[in-house]
């Protein structure tokens, strides 16, 4: 059964945490994700779970490493800096190919920046983030309904691919308070990302070698040929994630004046503005990537062929705009069409308004 | 007479040659912590962690279930296997560098929250694994690679003494330091080994055994002058002991 409430987006996502089945927590304070480690301290011991309240953000990522070597499923929250710190443990558990999942509820930076809503570790996340080759599987929420969907996915995600998924979240939707409806967890995996697929069996866990021979988990890989072996081995799983799991929202796009494009908050805003778009006659549609890796470029590409102004609007200078350009550009020539952008970094939040008078200007 | 066996491999560490150099400590304290767990009938629920150091490649040669860690991260990892599996035995095998430089605050905070975990810690009094540079346990006016003068204390700090300082917090409640440099003190390493794992098996709290071992490729001197090294120089500096003893049935 889906159950509707009113509630915190922060508050809501570490509910769907305990409602994905999973019950070791480890969190960090850093605001503006400071509900979740509180929600958890009070609801995880009510179920059975743990929750650690790590003495660094390093502690933290490296006891969801322990928790998903033993087989657990295990989280951890953070926001911007905290996820930096984060970012070596980020990258021991795509060597080892441990499902787990991070979720940055992103502030402004860099450095200390601000507590401000911010969608400046797009970079960040989309291309790895830590040391050496791999990548995370990115899934960005824009309502808190959304927040709960994602984050029950990911833990699919991450178990069906033996990956780190962060969720991708930001100051706003994490510290709103809306209609939130949770998905009874069972139907979510048929209607969810998971498309109903089985998981695999967690046959690596370390668990005691009690009647079968002891098995290991690393990511140092000296012999001669060895790791470059198993670099391919995961650009293989990440070409099968970049086959399966692209997925975008988009909405009266199809030979749109203009095609309003962006993720999280600024696609929440940017919807506004569609409806006030069209107010002015002006057809705008809207792209909206839901995976930010694997980016839904097969989506935009079909889209882009019928379409020849393009707005993308995000918390930063310009992050997404760069694999937004390299699909349009596979399909139309930069010369003929024109991909602007609208840019609020610093925690800055654009009202609808800006991007109507953008878009406007756009399409002069 | 028919022959008897008295000695022979453990069937707690792997047939296999390790990388250590000769006269190395870090063997003898796999065999010991083998043999521990071979007589405790727990190496079908052991689940250790490695560090990163020359023990790295712990899960070649032990007999049980083993994970890698980030260098210093390894009781953050330690304790998080043991809250999802609280009925194993979870050991964070690290050395003074991964332990007492850049996993200080992991291996205080594990201590301090009383994780029910061992921690086996090797001190050799430098960085082993990248060339033998300087660790916070290094002796004053020894030299290494990054102390070529012989360690100044008046700029780069004093040995570190982990067992000491661990013994000053609550959730320990085992705190030893033993040598492996001689067949008495190898006996006796066994029994601290012993100890702390029944701490951990009585799930009172924190164990912690620290090992004074010996490094003699990076000390630069061949492994008699390494033993007289260490009896000379680092046991003045790290005198063995039980620093913290909560054992259920009291002390020693």
């Amino acid at each position: 059964m889906s159950e509707t409430v009113f509630m915190k987006g922060n508050e809501a996502m570490a509910e769907a945490v305990i409602r994905a089945g999973c019950r070791f927590y480890f969190g960090y304070p850093i605001t503006p994700q400071n509900e979740v480690p509180a929600y958890m301290a009070r609801r995880l011991p009510e179920t059975g779970g743990t929750f650690i309240q790590a003495e660094s953000e390093l502690a933290a990522i490296n006891m969801v490493f322990g928790a998903a070597v033993a087989g657990a499923r295990a989280m951890t929250s953070s926001s911007s800096p905290g996820i930096s710190l984060k970012q070596e443990g980020i990258s021991y558990l795509a060597a080892c190919e441990l499902p787990s999942v991070i979720a940055n509820v992103m502030r402004g930076g860099p450095g200390l920046g601000n507590i401000s809503p911010s969608q400046s570790d797009y970079w960040q996340s989309t291309r790895g983030g830590g040391h050496g080759d791999y990548r995370t599987i990115v899934l960005a929420p824009h309502t808190v309904t959304e927040m709960v969907e994602l984050t029950m996915d990911a833990f699919d995600l991450a178990d069906l691919y033996r990956n780190p998924v962060l969720v991708l979240s930001d100051g706003l939707l994490g510290q709103m308070m809306e209609k939130v409806i949770f998905p009874d967890p069972e139907a979510r995996k048929k209607d969810g990302l998971l498309r109903g697929r089985p998981l695999p069996p967690k046959d690596w866990a370390l668990t005691g070698a009690q009647g079968r021979a002891p098995r290991f988990i690393r990511s140092l890989i000296m012999k001669q040929g060895a790791l470059e072996e198993h670099n391919f081995k995961l650009a293989e799983k990440y070409a099968r994630i970049e086959v399966e799991e692209p997925l975008a929202e988009s909405l009266a796009c199809e030979n749109a004046d203009i095609m309003l494009i962006g993720f999280g908050t600024s696609a929440r805003v940017a919807k506004q503005a569609q409806l006030m778009l069209a107010e002015h006659g002006i057809k705008a549609g809207l792209f909206r990537p839901i995976t930010l890796w694997p980016f839904p470029s097969e989506q935009l590409a079909t889209l882009a062929r019928k379409v020849d102004r393009f707005l993308v609007i995000e918390m930063n200078t310009g992050q997404m705009i760069e694999d937004v350009k390299l699909v349009i550009a596979r399909e139309r020539s930069l010369k003929e069409v024109r991909v602007e952008l609208l840019p609020r970094p610093g925690g800055g939040v654009p009202f609808p308004e800006e991007i109507v008078a953008r878009a406007r200007e756009v399409l002069k | 007479m028919k022959p008897t066996m008295v000695f022979s491999r453990t069937p707690g560490l792997k047939d296999v040659v390790t990388s250590y150099c000769p006269g190395c400590g870090h063997g003898v304290a796999h065999r010991l912590m083998a043999e521990v767990l071979v007589e405790m009938n727990a190496l079908g629920r052991t689940i250790a962690v490695a560090p990163v150091g020359c023990a790295v490649y712990g899960y070649d040669y032990w007999n049980f279930d083993t994970t890698e860690a980030a260098h210093g991260r390894t009781p953050a990892v330690a304790t998080a296997i043991k809250r999802v599996l609280p009925d194993r035995l979870v050991i964070s095998y690290q050395g003074d560098g991964d332990l007492a430089s850049i996993g200080m605050a992991e291996i205080i905070h594990a201590a301090n929250r009383g994780e029910r975990i061992t921690v086996i810690f090797i001190n050799n009094a430098n960085y082993g694994m990248t060339g033998g540079q300087m660790a916070p346990t290094t002796l004053a006016g020894q030299v290494t690679t990054t102390t070529p003068e012989g360690r100044d204390v008046s700029q780069t700090g004093y040995p570190m003494r982990i067992a000491e300082l661990l013994a000053t917090l609550p959730g320990v409640k085992f705190s030893a330091r033993g040598a492996l440099h001689k067949p008495g003190l190898v006996r006796k390493a066994k029994s601290l080994i012993q100890k702390a794992f029944a701490i951990q098996d009585a799930g009172t709290g924190f164990s912690i055994v620290e090992f004074v071992s010996l490094c003699p490729t990076n000390w630069g001197v061949n492994t008699l002058q390494a033993v007289e090294m260490v009896e000379k120089d680092m046991l003045k500096t790290f005198p063995l002991g039980i620093f913290k003893d909560e054992q259920v049935g009291g002390k020693d």
